[in-house]
């Protein structure tokens, strides 16, 4: 078999907007370069953003206050519940307030290495070098950062790195930087320079002469197909992690908007790149719906173990010491307990593969806070980790303080999304992509507290100093609703929806989607091979042919319908999975969240091949019944020497 | 565990609406209890019965979109979402009922789903720092003392839910309100407004047809995130505060 | 409300201190309600400052009654009739919360009743008479056991309505800390609590023979 089997591989690209020069010099070089926008017209010109997360909402502000004329789309019921508000850890940002050694070139160096060189030096310089005027700007709206008793700012140190650079709001710091957003969202929407649309989804981009310029959403209340036009579109729609079914996602969370704008010409970078989060609450049964992450910090005093002897299924205070493995101080006797996200998950895999888990199916390890208990006392513990325990009791009903609690990794982010340039926008003109939805800053593994950090840049910093330099050739021709273009967008969407709604099947929207969940997690989660990817791509074309040939799907399209929310979502993550499973395929190398069976050191860690893999995978729609189409952007390293990664 | 639901069905705003029961079995303690109206759904839709629409989307509390009143309580009989509400909490044999958050200022969009639009016009009309990207000061220009930043955070982790309105026997949304006048007046970035900001939240309160706050208590001792009650009282002094300098 | 509540509450224990006079005997008590005819004089004139108050008291009932009204209008509109719960149950409210509406609505009617009895002695069971000591006596004798019950229940009826009152009325002039939150119950329900035995007293004393 060759990868050819699965796809095509056209030209290569380049990032054509990327600046030359010293690295700490390009950004303030695109700023200048970038064409302008007069104020007194930008109220003519119209930007459309969807989705309301820390990306959306924060430029959906920036932009209104900018004077431009922007419409805003979630699906929630408000702009405020979108999925960064889950966000736990914190935030990074190169402030170096503690003096301990940090920089703009430490973080950027940091995040290039985490994300295993798989990323743009370009752009993760900016991101560090914005990641300092995002804390001031989260201040002057009042989020409520930690503070010491002087009243200044807490940081603390997070995902391994050695500087404490990460601003942190206890345990919510996605909810309060979100809250921050919305509400500077909702002041633009008062102003009347945001137009919000709650409860509709973009169900597809109207693409005119080459250039984006609008959508269609459905109202989820009424079940109208609206047509919605603007002189450019902004996606801020969030990463796919929910492809698997089980993930710390919320529910609603999905692809379609990225997915479709794939269909329309937009490039799909890196879509295999997913990160698996070691400490999450492991599944109790079927009937789950979702993944609870516990706070990676627990790996700070928590002991990791499984019992030495297969299936041993005693009580774990009962199993003595000896008995115990406490693989992870075992093998990476230098970070133990803590090494970085994507190892401890494989590690966790891997004993329970072996048939060393613990709990319901054994698929879960302990982490055991008894010695921190012993050293620390109850009371201090409690102190730090009371509200985590809390919740972990509530959700499994057992007492941490007693019992070892039980984790299991589970998905959590996805690096890849649509591929973008410099300036954020995609291979459609006027198709921008901010926060998860893209793939630009991560590489191939994401470094914790970064998500927010990211998000915030695209949205207040970056989308609005580059989006002009587009905009500036606006306003574009005006089009109405009767152009063919959003005539025949809008027709896709209806017959799809009634296509749906026709189809009166035997097995539910859910069903599909738990069994392509499976399919993923078991061939393209934590250990990928190629026998495995193979098979999962003929069974995940099965799994779609018997979804448009059976799906059920009640009510009618005028409704509140969530049945049908949800199918229109699940088609489209039953398309986005071959994808994934085909660039996983083709990427026979391991690094950062894609590990290949086939590609690892003698002793088990992940073996990359810098000579044939570094570049990003940019995925073209080659047609329902046509292979993609690999473009190629290769990744050069300027200032970071590539090296392989060591927690030994 | 075998359940027993009663749960409200309203085809649309218009519709009047009814308790329709079903019976579930072999229900899990370990489920929760909207992974427990998943199975439910499940079940109706083989049964072709339209499934029961309700909120929800992080499931781990923190986003504010579920909320339903289970046998009269607001999220149900433990102090936390209805998403974090776990089935073993009841028991086998139990007849629960289940209905939508009820207030005029949050109409039924269809079953247990209502619009809580309102909520956001009330942040619209005031509850927010006027801080344009861009102008802000380095984090350090303004230390704050920490009981201060501590009070904010208190009352900044309000998700919104709704449950305090639903709760409260005059279906008043002062907690919600209250929550984000104090956590902005707590902190010094929000001063230059605070003194229209709660004359203009309350104002837009009212034109929402909340119902007035008459310090009963529902509404804290429902809440999942433990908005502390005062946060009311200190709304209070905001607006005295305002009108004695004319505000409003 | 919670202003002209306080002038009331502020009234009531004033009223009660006088009632508690009854006990020191007839002369001292008549003398005490002629005293307050007196206030003032003579820079005002005879019953001057009692009209006074009176106007304030009946003005602070007004407001106080409206500004209920308004409330209980605006929560029926907040939660209208179609609207109302199947299943209620209450979490954490006192049950003296429940009784302020028609708890107030009682107490209206109270008021009517007792003024027309002791103050203006048109309602005269057991007789009238000039002397209020005399009124109070006549009126609760034990064959005018109904007098008394509506008394007592009334001014349970208003020891109800200072418990949560009290507490409402501080918080909304805002008081409350989470810190003090306990004392400020405490002291809501050691004020209502003090009203109605100093309420309860007097009448409970003519009924049982302690004062004749």
């Amino acid at each position: 078999m060759s990868d050819n089997d699965f796809f095509l591989v056209g030209d290569p690209i380049r990032d054509e907007k990327a600046p030359e020069g010293p690295i700490n010099e390009r950004w303030d070089k695109r700023r200048f370069s970038a064409k302008l926008v007069n104020p007194a017209n930008r109220r003519k010109l119209s930007v459309i953003i969807v989705g309301t997360g820390l990306a959306g909402a924060s430029a959906a502000a920036t932009l209104g206050e900018a004077g431009y004329n922007v419409t805003s789309f979630c699906y929630q019921d408000s702009p405020r519940r979108a999925h960064s508000i889950a966000a736990q850890g914190g935030i990074n940002a190169a402030k170096n307030y503690r003096n301990d050694g940090d920089s703009i070139y430490r973080l950027f160096y940091d995040t290039v290495k985490g994300g295993d060189f798989r990323s743009r030096e370009s752009n993760v310089y900016r991101l560090a070098q914005t990641s300092v005027e995002i804390i001031d700007q989260c201040v002057a709206q009042g989020v409520p950062f930690a503070r010491e008793y002087g009243g200044l700012l807490d940081n603390r140190s997070f995902g391994g790195v050695q500087v404490s650079r990460t601003f942190y709001a206890r345990g919510q710091t996605g909810q309060q930087l979100l809250i921050g957003a919305y509400q500077a969202l909702e002041r633009q929407v008062a102003a009347g320079s945001v137009k919000m649309n709650t409860r509709h989804e973009m169900l597809e981009v109207i693409v005119v002469d080459g250039r984006a310029r609008g959508i269609i959403a459905r109202d989820m209340v009424t079940g109208e197909i609206e047509t919605h036009f603007a002189d450019a579109v902004v996606l801020a729609t969030g990463g796919y992690g929910n492809v698997f079914f089980l993930s710390t996602n919320a529910m609603g969370c999905n692809v379609t908007a990225s997915w479709r704008a794939h269909r329309k010409g937009a490039l799909f970078a890196n879509p295999c790149y997913t990160q698996i989060h070691p400490t999450c609450i492991p599944v109790s049964g079927d009937y789950q719906s979702k993944l609870t992450l516990m706070s990676e910090s627990l790996r700070n005093d928590g002991r990791i173990w499984v019992p030495k002897a297969h299936g041993d299924t005693r009580d774990p205070r009962q199993i003595p010491e000896d008995e115990r493995d406490y693989y992870l101080e075992r093998i990476y006797p230098s970070f133990g307990n803590l090494v970085p996200r994507d190892i401890a998950s494989r590690a966790a895999k891997n004993v329970c593969d072996e048939g060393r888990g613990v709990g319901p199916g054994g698929l879960g390890v302990y982490l055991d806070f008894a010695a921190a208990i012993e050293r620390m006392g109850r009371d201090a513990v409690e102190a730090k980790y009371g509200n985590l325990f809390d919740m972990y009791q509530r959700i499994t009903g057992e007492n941490p303080y007693e019992v070892p609690m039980r984790i299991y990794p589970a998905v959590h982010y996805t690096m890849g999304g649509l591929w973008v340039d410099y300036d954020l926008q995609s291979s459609i003109p006027g198709l921008f992509v901010t926060g998860e939805a893209n793939f630009s800053d991560h590489g191939a593994n994401r470094l914790g507290a970064s998500a927010l950090m990211q998000g915030l840049a695209d949205g207040y910093f970056v989308l609005p100093n580059t989006i002009n330099d587009y905009l500036a050739s606006g306003p574009f021709e005006g089009i109405d609703e009767s152009h063919p273009e959003a005539v025949a967008a809008k027709e896709q969407v209806t017959s799809r929806i009634d296509k749906l709604l026709s189809i009166q099947g035997s097995r539910t929207v859910d069903s599909f989607h738990k069994e392509l969940g499976h399919i993923m997690w078991e061939y393209c989660g934590m250990e990928r091979s190629e026998e495995g990817l193979t098979k999962a791509i003929e069974l995940i074309r099965a799994l779609r042919a018997e979804f448009w040939r059976d799906v059920k799907v009640l009510g009618t399209n005028d409704e509140l319908n969530q049945a049908l929310e949800k199918a229109g979502r699940v088609a489209d993550f039953l398309e986005l999975g071959e994808l994934m499973c085909i660039d996983a395929l083709h990427r026979r190398e391991s690094c950062g969240g894609h590990f290949r069976a086939e590609s690892q050191t003698e002793d088990g860690e992940a073996l990359r091949h810098d000579d044939e893999f570094a570049y990003v995978a940019a995925w073209a729609f080659g047609g329902d019944d046509s292979k993609p189409v690999l473009h190629k952007e290769n990744l050069e390293y300027e200032y970071v020497e590539m090296k392989q990664r060591s927690y030994k | 565990m075998n359940i027993t639901l009663r749960v409200w069905r309203q085809k649309g705003p218009d519709d009047e609406g009814r308790l329709a029961t079903y019976k579930l079995t072999d229900v899990s303690p370990d489920m929760s209890f909207l992974e427990m109206l998943d199975v439910l759904n499940e079940k109706l839709t083989l049964e072709n019965e339209e499934p029961v629409a309700f909120d929800h989307d992080c499931r781990e509390g923190i986003c504010g979109a579920c909320g339903v009143v289970i046998d009269g309580e607001a999220h149900g009989p433990e102090r936390t979402t209805t998403c974090q509400l776990h089935m073993r909490s009841f028991k086998d044999g139990d007849t629960i009922t289940v209905e939508p958050w009820r207030a005029k200022a949050f109409p039924v969009v269809k079953d247990l789903v209502v619009d809580r639009g309102a909520f956001d016009r009330i942040i619209q009309a005031g509850g927010y720092i006027s801080a344009p990207t861009g102008t802000a000061p380095d984090a350090h220009a303004n230390p704050i003392p920490k009981p201060d930043a501590d009070r904010a955070f208190d009352a900044a982790t309000c998700i919104g839910c709704g449950a305090c309105v639903a709760a409260c026997p005059n279906a008043s949304s002062m907690l919600f309100t209250a929550a984000k006048v104090t956590h902005l007046g707590m902190l010094p970035q929000g001063q230059p407004e605070r003194a229209s900001r709660v004359v203009q939240m309350i104002n837009q309160q009212d034109e929402e047809d909340f119902g007035g706050c008459t310090n009963i208590g529902e509404c804290a001792a429902v809440c999942p995130k433990g908005i502390p009650l005062d946060t009311i009282s200190q709304l209070n002094r905001d607006l005295l505060g305002s009108l004695s300098k004319g505000v409003g | 409300m919670a202003v002209t509540g306080a002038i009331l509450v502020l009234y009531l224990i004033a009223h009660m201190y006088g009632n508690l006079k009854i006990f020191s005997g007839q002369e001292a008590f008549d003398g005490y309600a002629h005293s307050l005819r007196e206030l003032g004089y003579p820079m005002l004139p005879e019953s001057g400052f009692l009209w006074i108050f009176r106007v304030v008291l009946l003005a602070s009932v007004l407001i106080h009654a409206y500004a209920a009204v308004m409330l209980w209008r605006r929560a029926n509109k907040a939660r209208p009739a179609a609207q109302r719960y199947q299943v209620k149950k209450k979490v954490d409210r006192t049950y003296a919360s429940y009784t302020m509406r028609y708890g107030g609505v009682l107490i209206a009617l109270f008021v009517v009743f007792h003024i027309l009895h002791l103050t203006t002695n048109d309602i005269a069971p057991g007789g009238a008479s000039d002397s209020p000591y005399e009124r109070l006596v006549n009126g609760f004798q034990p064959e005018f056991w109904y007098v008394t019950l509506f008394y007592v229940l009334s001014v349970i009826a208003v020891g109800l309505h200072l418990r949560h009152g009290i507490w409402s009325a501080l918080a909304t002039l805002g008081a409350n800390r989470s810190s003090r939150q306990g004392k400020l119950n405490a002291v809501a329900v050691g004020i209502a609590l003090i009203v109605t035995v100093g309420f309860l007293l007097p009448p409970l004393a003519v009924t049982f023979g302690l004062v004749s």
